[in-house]
């Protein structure tokens, strides 16, 4: 009788997520990496695999660091956002082009518009595992001393740049 | 005025359902004999009532009638006929339509195949499909009706999404769905079977060729789409992982796993409680793929913000069926019994593995599938789990899948021994070891991956050559009379396994040594991949019946000969004003030839994708193998005798699929 009645248990605790899930309100979850210092990487770079690029060289700038990858539906939504944010100049933004290959990445940087200052090629996921990246797209804000400021999961819509991603970095410039 | 003839009809199509699903129910357990013999004429009533529903809508969008919000919509007068009559299903009002027509059509076939059931178990059976279609009716008539009138009238149709204008696309919804609702008889099937306590072979029996047609239905369905992906998105990809494939996938592991569990009930008489919970499963998981997808949960979460009485009757409705068999399961199963039992070695355990191994398979793939379901409406952001999440958890899991798939219908029942099944199968063991290092350093390369893919593939080969020679060795008799004396169930199997190995060997061969160039063309450039040369001869502006296209010309020479002229397009769909990529492909048995236009840059160049896909027609064939192994499967004769109800004697040994 126990084990006859998992399926059932199972199946009942999916429809309770799915029931809370219908009626919860959107809310932030705190990254576990927030207030630590990004984790070192030192990868090739998408448009020249023979330069390499590192969290080091970002030191004493406030950047943001976007993982996208050519594969991913919701990367599209945010692309013309990251677009517009880099053609304002406000902040740079670095990259992180997660278990892609390179061809198709640049093929969709070339069909979308390219808001990044240098995009770095982790096509293992090692570099995602190190920052925590659960699903693409995530985007990091960075400050000068190279430490996690935020963590944003899913795309940046506009409402999230200008209400949490603008002023946070503005903070962060003055420092 | 027909629009309201079709509503109609629906609403008595309604009530039908609720007396063909409940006095035949409550007759079977009273014993009531009027009672259940009202199941058959409901079924047939509702069937001509939703047909008429259904052809109302169709009429409605043949003749443009605008004051249908539903065809309003959908559809747009410069929208060929063919178009028109697809795009009946083509929204979430219309696919409900369909779906409810082809539960139907299912019900209607039970009741005239059914003949010779015990009244009280065919009562069952029909009533249970009678809720289902209750559930669907009544989710129409509340929240999606298709018949709403849209007041004032539309001019014109807001057009049908241009990804659907396309062939495929007018059978791959109707195929996909034959397979998702048949799996609701193997349900019925079940769910009558622990009503009534009679879990037994002749259940099994019943089942089978049910299960098998509609896991026919749904591989035919799945190939289908696979193959629309692939002419239809320019990507040269044919399997993307994404939210409405993985809903048609899910269903398709777990249907496998139970046509060849119902294979080993009915044999062995053991299995019986996990068969039964993957015939609940499996038609569990076509509703919820199929909401998942119709409802646009998974495409956008707004659709519950916009209409949450959607969202709330869907997830209502799934409690009620999938919550309801479930509790059934319980408290019925454990009084089941157990069956035959078997040995540590045995074909019981092999196949039991391999439905392990299935299963896990599809709680991946759910897993995958609603995780980001969950994060959007945790209102965590959207993700992509995409590719690397199920390539990593796939591979692991079919791996030994594939491999007992060799094993299996070679060992004993019961009782088989390892160092006979060493014996058996250690010349295709080291064939298929031979093969997968040494045809990859001919063909260029070597990766683990590429390796395994074709051992795996030549095992499969080389373990049914294996099997196939065992049977019809060592006879006086003519070799036509050895084949016939084989069931065509046994037939089945073999070649559904064989498209296994051919699919597998596509899959394998297309990963590992496909290649792919992105270039910048002007008329007369010349392009280079896999020894062939792509010459682009511009394009042509070319105008269809509601679009505009530029056509490509590329000329494919090899050395000098002419090979073949492809001719990819960018349409632009004028309604919703959307681009669409139509692929050029020359496609053939070694490999497929694919370009598709990007996007025009400056003076007359285009950039180009071009693709050289090695064996990848294999991946379809071997689906269409697996498909006809299985029609083989139900033609098998045993079926055909309505009187037997006796199981097969111990001693029989065929298996299919």
């Amino acid at each position: 009788m126990k084990r006859a009645l998992l399926p059932l248990i199972i199946f009942l605790v999916v429809v309770g997520f799915l029931f809370v899930g219908l009626n919860l309100d959107p809310r932030e979850v705190p990254s576990p990496l927030v207030g630590k210092p990004a984790p070192a990487f030192s990868l090739p770079r998408l448009d020249n695999a023979d330069k390499m690029i590192s969290n080091k060289d970002m030191l004493g700038k406030v950047w943001l660091f976007n993982v996208w990858a050519s594969w991913c539906g919701a990367c599209r939504d945010e692309h013309h956002v990251l677009v517009a944010l880099s053609k304002s100049g406000v902040v740079p933004i670095y990259g992180l082009d997660y278990k892609d290959t390179r061809l198709d990445a640049l093929q969709w940087l070339a069909e979308r518009g390219n808001p990044y200052v240098a995009t770095a090629v982790d096509e293992n996921g090692r570099v995602g595992i190190d920052y925590g990246v659960y699903g693409v797209p995530e985007t990091y804000v960075i400050d000068k001393a190279g430490v996690i400021a935020y963590k944003q999961i899913g795309p940046i819509t506009e409402a999230v740049l200008r209400d949490k991603i603008l002023p946070l970095v503005k903070r962060l410039q003055i420092q | 005025m027909i629009p309201e003839i079709g509503h109609f009809a629906l609403i008595l199509a309604l009530i039908v359902a609720l007396i063909q699903g409940v006095f035949p129910i409550i007759g079977a357990t009273r014993g009531n004999v009027v009672w259940m013999g009202l199941a058959q004429p409901a079924a047939r009533a509702q069937f001509l009532l939703v047909a008429v529903a259904f052809i109302c809508l169709a009429y409605a969008f043949a003749t443009m009638d605008y004051s249908v919000t539903y065809v309003a919509s959908n559809s747009n007068s410069r929208l060929p006929l063919q178009y028109r009559i697809a795009a009946v299903w083509g929204g979430h009002e219309g696919s409900l339509l369909l779906w409810a027509v082809i539960l139907s059509v299912w019900t209607v076939a039970v009741s005239f195949f059914s003949k010779h059931l015990p009244s009280a178990m065919r009562a069952r059976i029909l009533g249970v499909m009678g809720l289902i279609s209750v559930g669907f009716l009544l989710f129409m008539l509340s929240v999606s009706n298709p018949f709403e009138r849209l007041i004032p009238a539309a001019m014109d149709g807001r057009d049908l999404n241009p990804l659907l204008q396309d062939p495929g696309m007018v059978f791959h919804p109707p195929m996909l769905y034959m397979g998702y609702v048949g799996f609701s008889v193997a349900f019925a099937f079940a769910i009558a079977a622990l009503l009534g306590g009679e879990l037994d072979s002749a259940w099994a029996r019943w089942s089978r060729p049910w299960t098998t047609l509609a896991w026919v239905f749904l591989t035919i369905g799945i190939m289908a789409g696979s193959n629309w992906a692939y002419y239809e998105l320019g990507w040269g990809g044919w399997w993307f992982w994404d939210a409405v494939e993985n809903a048609s996938f899910m269903p398709w592991l777990v249907g496998t796993a139970l046509m060849h569990s119902l294979a080993v009930t009915e044999k062995r008489g053991s299995f019986k409680a996990w068969t039964v919970l993957l015939a609940i499963c499996a038609f569990s998981l076509s509703l919820l793929g199929t909401f998942l997808v119709r409802s646009g949960v998974l495409t956008s979460v707004h659709a519950f913000a916009t209409d949450p009485r959607r969202g709330l009757f869907i997830l209502a409705f799934l409690v009620l069926v999938i919550g309801g068999s479930l509790l059934l399961f319980a408290w019925r199963a454990p009084t089941v019994g157990r069956g035959g039992k078997f040995g540590v070695v045995s074909r019981e355990s092999f196949l039991l593995a391999n439905n392990v191994l299935l299963a896990v398979a599809a709680i991946s793939v759910l897993f995958g599938t609603l995780y980001p379901l969950f994060l959007d409406a945790l209102g965590l952001g959207k993700i992509s789990v995409g590719p690397p999440y199920f390539d990593t958890v796939f591979a692991p899991l079919m791996a030994p899948a594939l491999f007992l798939m060799g094993v299996g219908p070679i060992a004993r029942w019961k009782q088989a021994t390892l160092p006979e099944l060493a014996m058996r199968l250690r010349w295709a063991f080291g064939i298929s070891v031979a093969t997968a290092v040494i045809l990859p350093l001919l063909l260029g390369h070597w990766t683990p991956m590429i390796g395994l893919g074709l051992f795996l593939a030549f095992w499969i080969f080389a373990t049914t050559a294996n099997l196939v020679y065992q049977r019809l060795r060592g006879s006086d008799q003519s070799l036509m009379a050895r084949i016939k004396s084989n069931s065509y169930s046994w037939w089945g199997m073999v070649i559904a396994h064989l498209g296994i190995a051919v699919f597998t060997l596509g899959v394998t061969v297309v990963k590992g040594f496909e290649s792919e160039i992105a270039v910048r063309m002007s008329p007369g450039d010349v392009a280079h991949l896999a020894g062939f040369d792509f010459t682009f001869e511009g394009v042509t502006e070319i105008e269809g019946p509601n679009y505009s296209a530029s056509r490509g010309h590329i000329r494919i020479t090899k050395n000098g000969i002419e090979r073949t002229l492809i001719n990819p397009e960018k349409r632009l769909y004028h309604v919703q004003n959307m681009p669409m990529t139509e692929a050029g492909i020359s496609p053939s048995v070694i490999h497929d030839l694919y370009a598709s236009l990007g996007e025009p840059l400056d003076g007359g160049a285009w950039s180009v994708r071009i693709y050289h896909k090695p064996m990848v027609e294999w991946v379809w064939f071997g689906c269409l193998m697996m498909a006809f192994g299985g029609l083989l499967a139900i033609s098998d004769r045993r079926y055909r005798l309505k009187s037997r109800t006796k199981p097969l004697p111990e001693n029989a040994t065929e298996i299919s699929t």
